[in-house]
């Protein structure tokens, strides 16, 4: 038994703390407060140069052939940063489906480029009325010779403003049973009939609503065959949900931590000696170490060859709820100085547990709803009968 | 296909499923080693004979099962907790971990947890009238066991195997003392059944050390008591979720297996989560003791305060989709649901626990600062 990630992992995990510590810097931070984009396209090419776009793939692709606990520790350190992650990673995670599932020329087109950070690729599955149900989309495409014609909207289409591509679901055949008739598409997003609106969230990132309007796409952006976008769908997620969590919380944390060192009380007692506090911060220490477990666990899973379809749904379950829980205690621990904003000069600690309480409620929504996850844990892991 | 799909979280894509490389990573490893199989095959099989819940609803009467200690003290679970250098087995942490996981996994009548951390704290203590006592111990003529709190208006209230035990370790001020408890001892009803005593501190005591390092190992020897208490809950925690699932596959109302509701299948799934993830962390705080001993002592107070909590839910939730059946006496439920409470409450409520654990950890980002 071991619950270390190893020499290789503490070595990459130091490089990586460097390298943040070095790029990743105070007016990239503010300008992604400012903005609420969480992307940034300095850094971004940092990354590239560094060869750290996507280190976890394998060296004819460009990356480094990193191990998972490699990649867990370099996520863990990124997260913990507050380091910009998700439009990499949602490219890769399309890379990664054309690497699997794409043609020839997909892959001879698109991987270099998105291995080489010259690309990002977004996701477009959820609509205004299809969500955690994503196979109900309703997004339209129709064939038109070589090329096909898209109508419809998405949702939650983060860093849409900054894409070349969207991976698109959508419907192609509406008379077929609902999971029948859906394809998928990279669907170029610099083009006519494309729109982009933002739209700002609790925690002040900014997503997009996007529109497509007689939108075109060359049929040799399909991926997978025709109205067998279900299965491009399935064997895409399937691909690890092994990252790192809980990055939120453990900032969260060291934050409160801080405060209970130095603050005091009104007969002038340090925070940090009333059993009350202490108890609080433990708790959420317990939570955060096993938020950690959790995720090692998955990435455990992944390197010894299997898939962790439910240990990672219960990672990300807990991690998400237990910082949601959290972020409502430390408000509350922090008395009415607690409501003091994140970037509000008179915050307590950068206004951590006000930032924390806003973003908490995305997490327990994206990659799949905490509901999502309860059934997938019972369903498959406690091995209860579908209703 | 019809059902949920996980959709992507932050990381997905970093790396995929087929590049891993032909050797596993030098990280990470959940598995147990064969020895340890071994050693978790045996105490299971020994558990489930000689703890099955007829034996443990035998044994309510005095919390103490002694037919189940005596198998027990044969197979070596005092031995094995000792060093090898002290003519012990030498057994990690993680071994005993295991052990007592199967021991809260079957609801064990007996002293194991306590018995073990006070003779590991007697052989670390050492010298005269400790040897004297670790002598006593292993040749299986007293069972020790250790006090929690100190004593209080001349007693020590709620000692673990109190009722049963023939000394007891106890901390007053700084001072490390070995208390020969008389008889006879009023048994206390308790919640869990336990064989707990509250104990006058007679006048039968013996100062086995004195002065911060007596502090220290006797700290120590909490955290032991902790960590062990802690996997226990884990099993227990464990086992009462199997007994939830295997009732709501089979119970049926309004045409359907209970566990198809979302209701019932949800709390169930958290309920599931929070043990795997206390049992992880559990295991962890063993390992530490002897990979990572600055993390060792805060490890081990955060696990016990979450599988407490943990283990309670677990049951609790089991219990409750019963429905009225999980009121009765006759189903094993219950036995969980009272033990997942009183055992760990033998130290105090979980919130005293994570302040043991924060209290540590402001004092180590004070000393990394």
């Amino acid at each position: 038994m071991d619950f270390s990630l190893g020499e290789r992992s503490d070595a990459f995990r130091a490089e990586a703390r460097a390298f943040l510590d070095e790029v990743f810097t105070d007016e990239m931070r503010a300008e992604m407060h400012r903005t609420g984009v969480r992307h940034n396209w300095d850094f971004h090419r940092a990354q590239v140069e560094r060869g750290w776009l996507a280190p976890g793939w394998p060296v004819e692709f460009g990356g480094q052939g990193r191990d998972p606990m490699e990649m867990l520790a370099f996520a863990e350190e990124f997260q913990r940063a507050g380091a910009p992650t998700y439009a990499v990673g949602t490219t890769l995670m399309v890379a990664n489906i054309i690497r699997h599932l794409g043609t020839d020329e997909q892959k001879r087109s698109i991987l270099p480029r998105a291995l080489g950070g010259e690309i990002i690729i977004v996701l477009g599955f959820t609509e205004p009325e299809a969500g955690s149900d994503v196979a109900a989309a309703q997004t339209r495409a129709v064939r038109d010779g070589d090329e096909w014609v898209i109508n419809g909207q998405k949702m939650f289409t983060t860093n849409a403003q900054e894409a070349d591509y969207a991976f698109m679901l959508t419907r192609t055949n509406p008379d077929l049973p609902k999971h029948r008739g859906l394809t998928t598409f990279l669907v170029p997003l610099r083009q006519p009939g494309v729109e982009i609106q933002p739209v700002y969230t609790l925690s002040g990132e900014r997503t997009n609503l996007t529109f497509y309007s007689d939108v075109r796409v060359d049929d040799g952006l399909r991926i997978g065959e025709v109205d067998g976008g279900w299965d491009v769908m399935t064997v895409g997620l399937t691909f690890e949900r092994s990252g790192a969590q809980g990055g939120e919380s453990i900032r969260l944390l060291g934050a409160m931590e801080r405060w209970a060192a130095s603050a005091e009380d009104g007969d002038g007692r340090p925070r940090g000696e009333d059993t009350d506090v202490l108890a609080r911060l433990g708790r959420a220490a317990a939570e955060n170490e096993i938020s950690t477990l959790l995720a090692r666990r998955s990435a455990w899973v992944h390197d010894s060859g299997g898939l962790p379809g439910v240990e990672g749904s219960m990672a990300k379950l807990f991690a998400s709820e237990a910082l949601t829980r959290q972020s409502a205690d430390f408000v509350d621990l922090l008395g009415p100085d607690g409501i003091r904003s994140a970037g509000d000069d008179t915050a307590v600690e950068g206004g951590a547990a006000d930032y924390a309480y806003r973003f908490a409620l995305g997490a327990t929504t994206y990659g799949g709803t905490s509901e999502i996850q309860r059934t997938i844990i019972a369903q498959r892991g406690l091995g209860l009968p579908r209703h | 296909m019809d059902g949920p799909v996980e959709l992507p979280d932050r990381h997905v894509g970093w790396y995929s499923i087929d590049d891993r490389d032909d050797e596993r990573s030098d990280a990470v490893d959940l598995n147990l080693s064969e020895e340890q199989e071994q050693l978790v095959g045996a105490f299971s099989a020994l558990y489930a004979k000689e703890s099955s819940t007829d034996r443990v609803r035998t044994a309510e009467e005095s919390g103490h099962d002694p037919a189940l200690w005596d198998r027990l003290r044969e197979v070596g679970v005092v031995e094995m907790a000792l060093p090898e250098e002290s003519g012990g087995w030498g057994a990690s942490m993680v071994d005993l971990a295991l052990v007592a996981e199967q021991h809260g996994r079957h609801l064990g009548s007996d002293p194991l947890i306590e018995a073990q951390a006070a003779v590991r704290l007697l052989d670390r203590i050492g010298g005269g009238a400790a040897a004297d006592a670790l002598g006593r111990a292993v040749s299986g003529v007293d069972l020790v066991t250790l006090a929690l709190r100190p004593p209080r208006r001349g007693a020590l209230a709620l000692v673990p195997s109190g009722a049963v035990a023939d000394a007891v370790l106890f901390l007053d001020g700084d001072r490390l003392c070995c208390l020969r408890p008389g008889s006879p001892r009023a048994t206390v009803a308790t919640l869990g059944a336990l064989p707990v005593a509250d104990l006058p501190v007679s006048d039968d005591v013996v100062e086995l050390a004195a002065g911060a390092g007596a502090v220290e190992e006797y700290e120590r020897a909490l955290d032991e008591w902790m960590v062990l208490m802690a996997s226990a809950l884990s099993g227990l925690g464990g086992r009462a979720i199997e007994i939830g699932v295997e009732y709501v596959k089979e119970r049926k109302a309004f045409g359907a297996p209970i566990g198809s509701f979302q209701a019932v299948a949800h709390g169930l799934a958290d309920a599931a989560t929070a043990v795997e993830g206390g049992t992880l962390l559990s295991r962890e705080a063993a390992w530490s003791v002897a990979a990572d001993p600055g993390r060792a002592p805060e490890l081990a107070a955060l696990a016990f305060a979450f599988t407490a909590e943990s283990a309670r839910e677990a049951a609790y939730r089991s219990l409750h989709y019963h429905g009225g059946y999980g009121f009765m006496l006759e189903y094993d439920i219950q036995l969980f649901f009272r033990r997942a409470k009183a055992w760990p409450a033998q130290y105090g409520e979980p919130r005293l626990a994570y302040a043991r654990a924060e209290a540590r950890r402001l004092a180590r980002n004070a000393t990394e600062a």
